[in-house]
C-alpha cells in the first residue's frame, strides 16, 4: 500500500513539474500556425538585443562567480578552521539576502554609492557594473556559502591544512592546491546556482539600468507571444546544462569517485 | 654538547586548564623518542607545539640551537605524519609525496627522482599513479610517511600513526617505520598511548601524565625501574602489594603478615605503609632456584594466550598475575588448586606510599 502511495505521490509530483514544461515547450514551437516550428527560437536568437543582453549577463555571471568564490571559500574555510564558534553568526548573515528583498538592497546601494557619495560607483558604466556584480554576489550568497560549507564538511579541513603547512605550504597554496580542488564539486554547485540567479535577475539590473538578460526577458514577455516561451525553454536548458556539467565534473575527477 | 632538539620549560594552557606543565626534554640527533601516556596527558599537545600548530604559553623550543618557538609551521621544516593519514585526496600518491618539494619550487627532475626514491623506500614503487582512496590503510600511512620525509625535514613527528590500523598491519608497519628511521638517521618523536609500541620502537620514552613528564628513560629503565607509581602502573602489567615497613635500614617489610627481605634499605619510616610491585614475568609458580621469597597461594584464574599462560593467584593478600610459558606436555594447573609462588627481592619495585 505504502509503495503504491509513494508511486502516486511521485507521479503527481512529476505531472505538476513536467506538464507546464511540456505545455510551454509545445507553445514555443507553435508560432507557425498548424505546424511545429523553431520560428520563435529563430526570432529570439536573431534578435541583436538577445545576443547583447545574454552575453552581458553571462560575463556578469562569470565575474560574480569568481568574486563569490574568492569571497566565500576563504571565509567559510577560515570560519571552519579557526572560528567555529562564529559559524551560526556567519550562517545568519549569509541568509539575510533571502529575507531582504532585492529592491531594498539595490536602493541601499544607490543611496550609498551614488554620484554624490564618497564612492560614486554609479557615476560610470564600469562602476555600475561592479555595483551590480556585488549585488548579484549578495543575492547568491546563501546558496554559494551553503554549497561551499557543505563541501568543507566532507573533508578534514584542519588536518589537511596542518599536513600542507608541515610540508611548507602557505595559506594561498593550501587554499588553491588542497582545499579548493577537494571541494570543487560543491563550489561548482554554488557557481551554477549563481549563474542561474544572475541570468534571471531583473530588479537590480533594471534599477541600475544595465542591459542584462532579466530586463530583456521582461520586455519580450510584455510585448511578444511565442518568444518568451522560447526564451524560458532556453533558460531552462541552460540550467539543465549546468546541472549536467556538475555531474560531468564529478565523473571526470578521479579522486571524487571515492566519495560516491 | 648541545642537544639536537631542546624543549625548555614548555607551558600550555587552554583557558584555565594547564595541559602541559614545565615540560623539558633534550633529544639527540637521530634519536627515536616516544611520548607515551593516557588520553589527555598532553603528549599530542607537546607534539603539536613542536610542529608549530599550537602556540605555547611559556617556554622555548630550539632545533640545532636555532630558536623556532615563533616560527610558523611552514617555516620549521619538520615532517609530520598524522593518525588519519591526511593524504590530499585530489592528488595521486606520487603528487602527494612530491607536494613538499613542489611547494619549495624544486625542479621537476629532482621531484621525480625523490618521489621514486621515497616510494622505493616505503616498498610501494609501482603505486605512484594511484589515488589515496585506492590504497589500504597501511599503504596510505606509508605514503604519508614518504610524503613527510620527501622534503628532507630536520626531524619527523609521528602522531599516533598506527592507531587507525588493524593489529597485524600495526606490528609490521612499526617495524618498517623504525627501520626507515634508522636508515635515514632522522630525529623522530613518536606519540602513542600504546606501551608496546613505545617499548619496542624507542631509544627513549617520555611517560607523561597530567601535562608533566613523569619519567624519561630507555624502555629498559622505564619498564624495570619506574620512577613513579603512575609509570609503574601505566607501563606493562603489574602486581601490587601493600606492605608495612618493619626495618627500613635492613630493607625488611611485611606483606599480609609475611616478612619479606628486600634487596636494599628503604627510604621510609618504621611502620609506614609502602607499595610494592612485581611484573608478572618476575613471579614464578612453585619454588624456583634464585627466587628466595615464597608465598602460599591458590589458583583463581587460568587464561590461555597461546605461547603464554597467564595465571591469577590469590597470595599475600593480593591477586597476583603471573605468566608461564606453554608446554604441550604440561597442562596448566586447575582453578582452586593450592600452590606457591616465588620471586626474587631484586625484582620487587618499591612504589612508595
Amino acid at each position: 500500500m505504502m509503495r503504491i502511495l509513494a508511486w502516486a505521490a511521485f507521479l503527481l509530483g512529476s505531472l505538476i513539474f513536467v506538464a507546464p514544461l511540456l505545455g510551454m515547450t509545445e507553445f514555443s514551437l507553435s508560432m507557425r500556425r498548424g505546424v511545429y516550428s523553431l520560428d520563435a527560437y529563430r526570432s529570439v536568437l536573431a534578435d541583436p538585443q538577445f545576443q547583447e543582453t545574454f552575453l552581458y549577463s553571462v560575463v556578469m555571471a562569470l565575474f560574480t562567480i569568481v568574486f563569490g568564490v574568492m569571497l566565500v571559500v576563504p571565509t567559510a574555510y577560515w570560519v571552519r578552521l579557526r572560528m567555529p564558534g562564529l559559524r551560526p553568526v556567519v550562517e545568519f548573515l549569509t541568509l539575510l539576502p533571502l529575507v531582504i528583498p532585492a529592491i531594498v538592497l539595490v536602493f541601499g546601494y544607490i543611496r550609498l554609492y551614488n554620484t554624490s557619495s564618497f564612492l560614486p560607483l554609479t557615476g560610470s558604466a564600469t562602476g555600475t557594473n561592479i555595483l551590480l556584480m556585488f549585488g548579484y554576489a549578495t543575492l547568491s550568497l546563501p546558496y554559494m556559502y551553503r554549497a561551499v560549507d557543505t563541501g568543507l564538511r566532507t573533508i578534514d579541513v584542519g588536518t589537511l591544512t596542518e599536513a600542507a603547512q608541515s610540508l611548507g605550504a602557505g595559506w594561498v597554496t593550501i587554499l588553491a592546491r588542497v582545499i579548493l580542488p577537494n571541494i570543487l564539486v560543491a563550489v561548482l554547485s554554488g557557481a551554477f546556482l549563481t549563474f542561474a540567479i544572475v541570468m534571471g535577475e531583473f530588479t537590480m539590473a533594471a534599477l541600475l539600468n544595465r542591459p542584462a538578460f532579466g530586463p530583456y526577458l521582461q520586455i519580450v514577455g510584455a510585448n511578444k507571444a511565442y518568444e518568451p516561451a522560447a526564451l524560458a525553454v532556453i533558460a531552462f536548458g541552460i540550467t539543465w546544462a549546468c546541472m549536467g556539467l556538475i555531474q560531468l565534473v564529478t565523473r571526470l575527477s578521479p579522486h571524487m569517485r571515492a566519495s560516491r | 654538547m648541545t642537544a639536537y632538539l631542546e624543549i625548555s620549560r614548555l607551558e600550555k594552557s587552554f583557558g584555565t586548564v594547564r595541559v602541559v606543565r614545565d615540560f623539558t626534554l633534550a633529544i639527540d640527533r637521530g634519536e627515536f623518542v616516544s611520548l607515551l601516556g593516557p588520553s589527555g596527558c598532553g603528549k599530542t599537545t607537546v607534539l603539536r607545539i613542536i610542529a608549530g600548530f599550537e602556540a605555547l604559553t611559556g617556554g622555548a623550543i630550539r632545533i640545532e640551537a636555532q630558536d623556532v618557538t615563533r616560527l610558523r609551521p611552514s617555516q620549521r621544516n619538520i615532517g609530520m605524519v598524522f593518525q588519519s593519514y591526511a593524504l590530499f585526496p585530489n592528488l595521486t600518491v606520487a603528487q602527494n609525496v612530491g607536494f613538499g618539494l613542489r611547494v619549495k619550487g624544486a625542479p621537476r627532475g629532482e621531484i621525480d627522482a625523490r618521489v621514486a626514491e621515497m616510494l622505493a623506500l616505503i616498498g610501494l614503487p609501482d603505486l605512484g599513479s594511484r589515488y589515496p582512496y585506492q590504497l589500504s590503510g597501511g599503504q596510505q600511512q606509508r605514503v604519508a610517511l614518504a610524503r613527510a620525509l620527501a622534503p628532507r625535514p630536520r626531524m619527523l613527528l609521528l602522531d599516533e600513526p598506527l592507531s587507525a590500523l588493524d593489529a597485524k598491519v600495526r606490528v609490521s608497519l612499526r617495524n618498517e617505520i623504525r627501520a626507515i628511521q634508522r636508515e635515514l638517521g632522522i630525529t623522530t618523536i613518536f606519540v602513542t598511548h600504546d606501551q608496546e609500541e613505545a617499548l619496542s620502537m624507542s631509544d627513549r620514552i617520555v611517560v607523561m601524565n597530567g601535562g608533566i613528564a613523569e619519567q624519561v628513560g630507555t624502555p629498559f629503565e622505564v619498564y624495570n625501574r619506574p620512577a613513579t607509581r603512575f609509570v609503574a602502573n601505566f607501563v606493562g602489567s603489574l602486581n601490587t602489594f601493600e606492605a608495612r615497613v618493619e626495618d627500613p635500614a635492613a630493607g625488611r617489610v611485611a606483606v599480609a603478615g609475611t616478612a619479606l627481605q628486600l634487596a636494599g634499605p628503604l627510604d621510609a619510616a618504621r611502620g609506614a605503609a609502602l607499595g610494592l610491585a612485581l611484573r608478572p614475568e618476575a613471579v614464578h609458580l612453585g619454588r624456583q632456584p634464585g627466587r628466595e621469597i615464597v608465598l602460599p597461594g591458590r589458583i583463581e584464574e587460568v587464561a590461555f594466550h597461546g605461547s603464554v599462560i597467564r595465571l591469577r593467584v590469590a597470595a599475600g593478600g593480593a591477586q597476583v598475575a603471573l605468566d608461564t610459558f606453554n608446554r604441550p606436555d604440561t597442562p596448566p594447573p586447575p582453578i582452586g588448586a593450592s600452590t606457591e609462588i616465588s620471586f626474587s627481592a631484586r625484582d620487587v619495585i618499591v612504589l612508595g606510599a
